[in-house]
Formats: structure tokens, sequence, C-alpha cells
């Protein structure tokens, strides 16, 4: 099985090989040298062996025709994913099971029947990526290896057949080669001699753009895979109000818990009246926004502080969080995403008597954190029966709230006095005030404070020089690839003639002018092509 | 310094017409075919090419001035933009292959892109915070070169079919060139319906919803044909003869319909007419015309993909991804514009794998080609005005 073939010149080559990796004579007769010559008629697994099951696999990746069928089948699959909404793109608030019937119709119900409202996180085009990469892998190592091999081994001197087999072939007598080695010499070709023969080649580096470049992507590919891994990713959102401070979530370790405090947070809209933007803001409803800022300080827990008590904060850095410019600490930055401006923060009641409008004092609630009990003197106090924070009335019409954020705050109050000892109930809310009964006492609004909040992204991201890199080394390989070429020139001594062969793996544009230059400069005959 | 730059713009589009006329000349005189005469005219099509392309980098320079931000932040800008990098793309190329009959098409492609741009808002605006920062011109101008340079192997390869795709008969493939050009003259069409309606001051006003429920006004500027999923027309003008798909996102999705299918209704006359003056098929008209080498077109077309599709990976995929990551946080976040750029990207990937085989150079190597162009103006085009995402700019 794995007998190696030795060529007529000497060279011992291994199996599988169809073209002598020293001299290029086609080691059988059926071998086509030019057709060969994209891997230098090397032996590649893929093209040597097919018993096994691992065979099979192999030669199934290691095909172009397998690889150019991913890219496809993943482009496809990512243009469906545009037609309609990601989930990660409909309102938060909505059910995705009736939204896209809902908005889209039949079309959208059946878009999102066969999960394509959750394509980019799907199992089958993870999978699709995990067999791209595969592909990449298995292709590189089959071409890649033998390929770097056979140029390696290559020697001056080229067997008759390779030669009169390329596609630029000539035949010439009395040359001065001395003339032809200077003239590929000003044309930047590396040149070596053998017993009076030429070989000159030029950009063999540009051979490994395609080999750089795929693992280039397979180092991005690992990179974005590991995102799933615990500990290299933290992805959290962080609400702040302004003058208040909050844990920041993630960043606990042995050495303490980062806090970051919101000390103002700023909204600046474009000047109507700024005359370069004149006719452009002129032409839209409202406001442009020119500026999101949170100004902010970053402090830190002492190492040793326990978990849930008060802890004492040690002052790190102060800070501005713009759009586009993340405030960065350790391997944390955080990034202005989304605010809310003048939310409820203190509501102010007086306890009113309600035949005389006389006033018994005044009770502010901290909407946050309100207390049971408000004494107001005298005899005269008021309890929270019941407290709703982002009023709503439910299914069974029972009063209730939508969740913690204090936006459409509601109370049932008891309000004492020495004339009703046992206390008056009444449900108060904004615009709202009813009562169970005839109440001899009323709560009155007396005013409401408010207070902007910022929303933060805290985001950790461990794998970011991974991927970075990936990138940086595809550039280097596509450029290496693409931007240049491997241009190849034989010149050969047959007894008095002069053999002349050229070959490129591509830009046979190029290749062309560089002969016919060194025909014009030498008297070599012309290169001719043959198709 | 806003009008400097408008009037450098202006001079840029009439030289750039004038270039394509050179370029014109000098294949088609036939009494003089000599090698002369075509050079000649190839130099002064190609030196006043370089001139208009001088010019539109003045008006970038000057508008950038105007404005304190690079002029790439709306659709118009923009385009623009993509236009100046498809004659610096064809500059470059024709530096290498010195192809006259390149310019006769590369041009006229390029000048379509830069009317096309001003028929949006021209008005310099301001930036949203989203957009302040200089990864957006880094990112922005890398990739309009990128698609510039791979827009030139779409003008390759289209030259390459009229040339080569048998006319004697009407097929399958003579009936897909006549839809390319047909859609390039829709573009035609565009303009024209454009400046005719604004020119006679056409509107018509309409009182919609939009998302938040709340009635606003809007204006069209052409006889509506589409008119606004539920809406109510405020006027006694023309139409409209149905109305929009409510799935269509956005308050004006209907005016961008109706005005697409001006330009499809416009193309119809325009091209139309075209075909009773030739009395043929439109490609079979120019492929009398060009008489360049194929195999020459082949590998501009390949070569032109070799050179634009790092440029654009590097634009759009890797400065996109930073700039992402500074703004948004994620470098990926697949926004409909950025997969689109990624789609492009395997497109371009695919066609460098498939002609690693013979097979697949020459004629369907050119057919890619153009499919290929067809996904960078729908990146360019539709997913702003109709997919919805972070990128829309309008
Ligand atoms: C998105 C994924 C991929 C990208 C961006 C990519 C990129 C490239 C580029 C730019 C080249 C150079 C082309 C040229 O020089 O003309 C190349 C070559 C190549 N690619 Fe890929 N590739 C990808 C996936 C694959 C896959 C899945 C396979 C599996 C079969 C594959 C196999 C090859 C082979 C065999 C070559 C030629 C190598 C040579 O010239 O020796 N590639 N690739």
């Amino acid at each position: 099985m794995m007998q190696t073939i030795t060529c007529e010149c000497g060279h011992s080559n291994p199996y599988g090989t169809s073209l002598c990796q020293a001299c290029g004579k086609p080691l059988t007769q059926d071998v086509e040298v030019l057709s060969s010559m994209r891997y230098e008629g090397s032996a590649r697994r893929s093209q040597t062996y097919n018993k096994t099951f691992v065979d099979h696999v192999w030669n199934f990746f290691s095909s172009v025709k397998v690889g150019v069928w991913l890219i496809v089948i993943i482009l496809v699959a990512a243009a469906i994913g545009t037609i309609f909404p990601q989930e990660t793109f409909i309102p938060p608030n909505v059910d995705p099971a009736t939204h896209y019937e809902s908005e889209y119709g039949t079309l959208g119900l059946i878009y999102y029947l066969l999960g394509f409202h959750n394509l980019y996180g799907s199992w089958w085009f993870i999978i699709l990526l995990g067999m791209l990469g595969l592909s990449i892998i298995v292709a590189s190592l089959d071409r890649g290896i033998p390929l770097y091999k056979a140029l390696k081994q290559q020697r001056v001197t080229r067997h008759d057949q390779f030669m009169k087999n390329q596609r630029l072939f000539s035949v010439s007598k009395d040359v001065e080669m001395e003339e032809v080695k200077y003239t590929l010499e000003s044309l930047r070709y590396k040149v070596r001699e053998e017993n009076g023969n030429i070989f000159a080649e030029k950009g063999r580096f540009s051979r490994w753009g395609a080999y750089v470049n795929h693992v280039g992507l397979i180092i991005f590919l690992t990179g974005a895979m590991l995102r799933f891994f615990p500990g290299m990713y933290v992805d959290d959102i962080l609400w702040v109000r302004e003058g208040e401070k909050a844990s920041i979530p993630g960043t606990a370790t042995d050495e303490g818990q980062y806090y970051l405090e919101n000390n103002e947070f700023i909204l600046e809209m474009y000047d109507k009246e700024e005359k370069k933007f004149n006719s452009a803001l002129s032409s839209v409803d409202g406001e442009v926004a020119k500026n999101y800022q949170s100004n902010v300080t970053l402090y830190k827990t002492k190492p040793d502080h326990t978990v849930g008590e008060d802890p004492e904060l040690v002052k790190v850095k102060d800070g501005e969080i713009r759009v586009n410019e993340p405030f960065k600490f350790d391997s944390f930055a955080l990034y202005q995403t989304d605010f809310k401006l003048n939310e409820f923060y203190k509501m102010s009641f007086e306890l009113e008597e309600k035949e005389s409008g006389k006033k018994f004092g005044k009770l502010t609630v901290d909407l946050h954190d309100p207390k049971q009990e408000y004494d107001l003197g005298n005899g005269y106090k008021v309890k929270i029966e019941e407290y709703f924070p982002n009023f709503i009335l439910d299914e069974q019409n029972e009063p209730s709230t939508v969740n913690n954020l204090p936006d459409n705050p509601a109370f049932v109050f008891s309000m004492y006095s020495p004339e009703t000892p046992k206390g008056e109930k009444a449900f108060v809310g904004i615009q709202k005030n009813i009562e169970s009964g005839e109440n001899q006492f009323k709560m009155s609004f007396a005013g409401i404070e408010t207070k902007d909040l910022t929303a933060l992204t805290v985001r950790k991201d461990h794998t970011l020089w991974i991927i970075a890199l990936g990138g940086l080394i595809f550039m280097i390989g596509v450029t290496q690839g693409l931007y240049w070429n491997y241009r190849r020139i034989w010149i050969k001594q047959n007894q008095d003639e002069v053999w002349a062969a050229a070959h490129t793996n591509k830009n046979w544009y190029g290749l062309k002018k560089d002969v016919e230059f060194l025909s014009n400069k030498t008297s070599l005959i012309p290169l001719e092509e043959k198709e | 310094m806003a009008e400097i730059s408008s009037t450098l713009l202006y001079s840029a589009f009439i030289i750039y017409l004038f270039s394509t006329l050179f370029f014109a000349m000098s294949i088609s005189d036939k009494k003089n075919k000599d090698a002369a005469h075509t050079k000649k005219w190839g130099k002064v099509g190609f030196i006043s090419s370089c001139i208009g392309f001088v010019s539109q980098v003045g008006y970038f320079i000057t508008r950038w001035m105007a404005s304190g931000h690079a002029p790439v932040s709306n659709l118009f800008e923009f385009t623009t933009f993509f236009g100046m990098m498809m004659v610096l793309a064809f500059i470059i190329l024709y530096a290498i292959y010195r192809t006259n009959g390149l310019g006769v098409f590369a041009m006229p492609v390029a000048l379509l892109v830069i009317a096309y741009a001003s028929m949006f808002p021209r008005d310099i605006s301001p930036l949203i915070p989203a957009l302040q920062s200089d990864w957006l011109k880094i990112h922005v101008t890398t990739a309009a070169l990128g698609e510039g340079i791979l827009a030139i192997s779409f003008v390759s390869g289209l030259i390459y079919l009229i040339r080569t795709v048998d006319q004697s008969v009407s097929s399958k493939k003579t009936m897909w060139l006549e839809i390319i050009l047909y859609s390039l003259i829709s573009v035609v069409g565009f303009i024209v319906v454009s400046l005719a309606f604004k020119g006679a001051g056409y509107q018509s006003a309409f009182e919609i919803m939009n998302d938040q429920n709340q009635p606003v006004k809007i204006v069209y500027e052409m006889p509506v044909i589409a008119g606004p999923a539920d809406g109510k027309q405020l006027d006694d003008s023309f139409g409209p003869l149905f109305s929009t798909p409510s799935w269509m996102n956005g308050v004006n999705a209907s005016i961008k319909l109706n005005t697409f299918i001006w330009s499809l209704l416009s193309g119809v006359i325009l091209y139309g007419l075209l075909r009773l003056i030739l009395r043929k098929r439109i490609s079979a008209a120019l492929q009398t015309k060009v008489n360049m080498n194929s195999d020459l077109l082949d590998e501009i077309s390949y070569r032109a993909v070799a050179i634009g599709f790092p440029i654009f990976t590097l634009g759009a995929l890797i400065f996109a991804m930073i700039w992402a990551q500074q703004a948004w946080s994620r470098f990926w976040g697949w926004d409909p514009k950025e997969v689109w750029a990624l789609i492009t990207f395997l497109f371009y990937a695919a066609y460098l794998h498939l002609r690693l085989s013979r097979g697949w150079h020459g004629e369907k190597s050119a057919w890619l080609c153009v499919l290929g162009f067809w996904i960078i103006t729908f990146n360019l085009i539709a997913v702003n005005l109709v997919l919805v995402g972070l990128h829309s700019y309008a």
C-alpha cells in the first residue's frame, strides 16, 4: 500500500504522486501535466485513499464542491433570516408566537413555526458553521502539506514532458544564458542554476495565502464559539438613578465588588437654529439627539466585605460615558445604552379634611422604598396598606402591578385621626381617588419629584482578542494570496536547443508580460500560449 | 463652502459625461480604426475621468469642511461616495489593463449612481450620537471602496456577456441580459420622473397613523399609485390605485413603493422606445459595438474581485465590527445590514472557490459578477429602505 514511486531522476515520491516532485515527470501515462499543476501533482490524501469510513469523511470535507455548497447554504440561510425581523428585534413585551402572524400574516406564521425568527442561534445554523470550519481545516490539510513539500523539493532541471506541457512554452536556439539570468533578476525573480539550466521564481509566499487566511477563519470561528464558555463573557444591563449607587453585576471577585454612582445623566439636542443643519433639522418632526452621556464615579468595596451588609466603598475613578465612548476598568467596559427621563421618585400627599379643607400634615413617599406608616403628630397618622408601583387592573379586575418600576404608582391608604380612630380607607393613584364608603378625610396630592436614569451595558469579553487575531490573520492571508501570485519560469538546455516554459497559479496576464519582456530583451523565442 | 461643494460635484458629473463620450469615440469610429485614433481618444477619456475624479474629491473635502463631519452619513452622501469609488476603481483597473471599452460602460454606471444619489435629500444633516465616531468614516469609506472595485467586476462581466451571448436566437440568456439592461434603464427612468414631478411641484398629502398611533401627514411627490396602507387623502389629486400591504415598515413605506413603481413604469417606456428605435434587443445592438477580447474581460472582472474582496472584507466586516463593538458593545448583532455584508462576503468567497475549477471561468463567472453586484446594490438600497434595522438612514 504505502510503497513509494522512484522516478527515473532518482527522486523517491510518496504513493499517490502524479508528477515527480523533483523533476516534474508524469509518473503514469494518463497524467495531464497542466491540470495537475495546481497542487504540483503531489500525493493528496483525498485523491489517494478511498476505502475506510474515515477516508470517505475526509474526502467529503476536503472537496471544494462541498465547501462551496456549505458557503452557499449558509448564505441563503442568512438571507432568509433577514426577511422578517429576528426575535431580538421585535418589541420586548410581545409574544412571538402571535406577533409574527398578526404582523406579517400567514408567511409570518410559517416563518415562526419553522424557527426562522431565531435563525442565527438555531442548532442547525451552528452545525452548518461547524461543518464549514471542519471543511476548511480538512481541505487545507489535504492540500497545504503536500503542496508545501512539493514546492520545497522542486529541482531546477525539469523533465522534457513537464516543460513541453506547460501553458507557455517555446524552443529557441543560441541563447545567451547570462542575459536571460540577468533579465529575470531585473524582473525581481529569484534565479537558481543547475547544469546550465535556469529556474526563476517569484512570489512563492503568495501560494500560502489561502492557507493563512483559512487559519485566520478557524481562529475567528473558535473565538466566536468560546463565547459559550462561562467566565469568558459577561453581558448585563445596569440601571442607575441619578445620585444613587448600584453594584455592577458580574464584577464580584475576591478583591471586592465594583459599584457605580450616577452623578448626572445628560441629554443634549441639536439646536434647530444652528445654521449649518437648519434645512435638515426643519424637515424632521421632533428633535435630533446630539449627546447621551452619564457622568459616573466608580467605587470598589474593601476585599473582605461580606455580602449584604452596607459595604464601605473606596473611590476608584470618575468617568464620562457616551455612545461610542465606553468607560473601561479592569477587563470590563460600560456602554451608554439607554436612559429614562423623569422617573417618579418621591410623591407627596397631605391629609385633608374634606369639608373644611383643613390640612393636618404632609408626607413624602419614597416610591422605591415606601414606609409602612407616617406619623403626622397630634394623633394623625397614615398607613400604607398596599402599594402598586406600576398599577394595572388584572384579568380578574383586581388591582395589581406590572413590575417594580414606579411608572404609575397607586396606594391603598388608611387615614387615622382623633375623630376616626378606626381609620378610613382610600385608594389613591394618579388622577384616581376611590373611597370605600363616605370618608371624612382624604389624601390630597402635594407634588412629585422625579429623577433621570441611565442604562449601561456591562460587558466583559475575553474572546475579543482571539477574534481580532483571527481577523488580522485572515486579512494577511487574503492580501498575500490575492495581491501577489507565484510565477515560475524554467529554461532548459536540450542538446543544441533551449526550451523555455512558464507557469503561474493566477494572473496569467502579468506572467505573459514578464515573458514578453524576457524575449524582447534576449534572443529567446517568445513563449507561445496553448489552450 | 456648501455652494462650492455642490458646484464641484456638478462639474464632476459633467466631466464624467464627457469622458464617457471620449471613450465611446475611441472605440466607435469605423473609418478610423487605427491604433493611434483609439489610443488618442482613450487617453483623453482617461485624463478627463481623472480630472472629474479630482473635482469630486474637491466636492468631498469642501462638504466635509462645511458640515464638520465626513460626508458619508446619509443616503445622498454615501451613494455619491460609492459612485466616486467606482470611478477610482475604474481608474486603477484602467491603469493596469488600458482597455477603453471598459470606460464606455464603467463611467455611465458611475454616472447613474451619482445621479441616483442626488435624488435623495441633499441637506447637510447632523450626526446622531451613534454615528459620532471616527470609525464611521473609516468603515464607510473602506467598504465603499471595496464595493466600487467589485462593481467594476460587474461592468466587465456585463461587457463579457454582451460580447459573447449568442444573439442570433432568443434564449434565457438573452432575456436575462435584457432584464439587467432594463434595470439600469429604470434607474434612468427614476431620475427622469423624479426631476419631472419635482419640477412641476407635484404634491399629494395623506394623513396616516404612525407606529405610536398618532396621526402624521405624509406627502407624495409623484402621482399616487400605491397609497398608504391605511390613510386619508387630504386633497383631490390622482389615485391611489391600490394600497400598500401593511407589513411594509415605516411611515414612508408607501411613498417608497410608489416611487419604485414609477421607476419600473418609466423604465418600461424608455426601454420600449429604445427597442423601437433599434429594432432589436438592446444587448444585440450593443454587441455590434464592442469588440473586446473576452479572455481579457474575464481576467479584468476576476482581478477586480481579487482586489476588491480583501478591501470589502476589511471595510464592511472588520472595521464595521470594531465600530459596532464600540458603539453598541457587541461586534456583531445580526442586524440586516450586517447580515447582507456577510452575504456579500460569502458570495464572493464562493466565487473565488468556484474559479479554482476551470469550468467556471468565462461566462459563468460573468453571470456571478452580475449577481454579486445585485447583492451589493440590494444592500445599499433595499436594506436601508425596506428592511428594518439600526442602519436605516431613511
Ligand atoms: C467563508 C469561508 C471561506 C473563505 C472566506 C475562504 C477564503 C478563501 C480565499 C480568499 C482563497 C484564495 C482564493 C484564490 O486564491 O483565488 C481560498 C482558497 C481556497 N479555499 Fe477557501 N475560504 C472559505 C472556505 C473554504 C472551504 C469551506 C473550503 C473547503 C473545501 C475551502 C477550500 C479552499 C481551497 C482548496 C482553496 C485553494 C487553495 C490553494 O490555492 O491552494 N475554503 N479560500
